[in-house]
């Protein structure tokens, strides 16, 4: 992957890629963020009780939930924050796929119980 | 032949929306190869909106299938037996832990599968609005493009790990119960 944009400088659909770049790190912090609050309630008991917003559901309801308003939440800030910026793509498309591919191993249980 | 309401949104569930949306994602995956060749990357192709439109219906099968497997289907899985239940075969959480031969398929199938499954939507939303909003920068930007496809197939592997255990839980122990649908009525010989 490379940090080169084939970029036309002439070209009037030339944008910031701000907002591009925060979609891309909030579904890596949305991601990340599921498989976080799983672990922390599977490792405690009150934070787990406190996830059971759906009683039939269980917990799952409330890691869901709360992993997605912060996936939105950051979402939001981040495009705010960089959507009149040009970022380095490759950088910020790495860490989301990193935190991805760290939330796919992090709700594997066998690893959820090494912590 | 009939089929009860329980197995029949287990149907719709994992036959209906999450196997095509196993479909869908072999499709986006060679359709990503495809628009974005060194040679295509400029064509007018490149420039179309059915790549948002098709991982946008992507992103609604995801939700769907989290969605209905969540708030619909969990709750009848692991609905717990009245105490002094001796068949638990309308339990199935209860049912696979009572013995240590399937056992692990709840606590590493279902427990890997109902948060795995959550990722699919966040990843494919995020590569349909990407897909959508800012597609001029997809055919600009080889990093975009990377991350892009990247998220695709990450979101086939989750869905294909929650596809593979959903469909071996249901062998172990499906869901059941409900009111019977009546489909074909076969006449008494």
């Amino acid at each position: 992957m490379s940090n080169a944009t084939n970029a036309n400088a002439n070209s009037p659909e030339l944008v910031p890629n701000g907002s591009a770049a925060a979609a891309v790190l909030s579904a890596g912090i949305g991601s990340f963020s599921l498989a976080l609050i799983n672990v922390i309630a599977d490792r405690t008991a009150a934070f787990k009780s406190l996830l059971t917003f759906s009683k039939p559901v269980g917990p799952l309801s409330g890691v869901t939930t709360v992993a997605v308003v912060l996936w939105i939440a950051a979402w939001i800030f981040l495009d705010l924050l960089w959507k009149r910026r040009d970022l380095p793509l490759a950088k910020i498309g790495w860490s989301a796929i990193a935190l991805f591919v760290l939330s796919l191993l992090l709700t594997f249980p066998p690893l959820v119980d090494l912590f | 032949m009939e089929i009860t309401t329980r197995s029949l949104w287990t149907l719709i569930h994992g036959m209906g929306f999450g196997a095509l949306y196993l479909l869908a994602g072999s499709g986006a995956v060679i359709e990503l190869q495809s628009r974005f060749r060194p040679d295509s990357v400029n064509s007018a192709r490149a420039h179309s909106p059915f790549l948002g439109r098709y991982l946008a219906s992507m992103a609604a099968l995801a939700w769907l299938t989290v969605l209905t497997g969540t708030y619909l289907i969990y709750p009848w899985y692991r609905t717990p037996p009245p105490a002094g239940t001796s068949n638990l075969a309308a339990y199935p959480r209860a049912f696979l832990l009572a013995h240590p031969s399937t056992s692990a398929w709840h606590s590493i199938g279902m427990e890997w599968k109902e948060h795995v499954a959550w990722l699919v939507p966040i990843a494919i939303t995020m590569a349909a609005v990407v897909a959508i909003r800012h597609r001029n920068q997809l055919t600009r930007s080889v990093s975009l493009r990377f991350t892009l496809q990247s998220f695709v197939v990450l979101s086939l592997v989750a869905a294909g790990i929650a596809g593979f255990f959903g469909a071996m839980l249901d062998k172990a122990a499906p869901v059941g119960g409900g009111v019977p649908i009546q489909i074909v009525k076969e006449n008494a010989k």
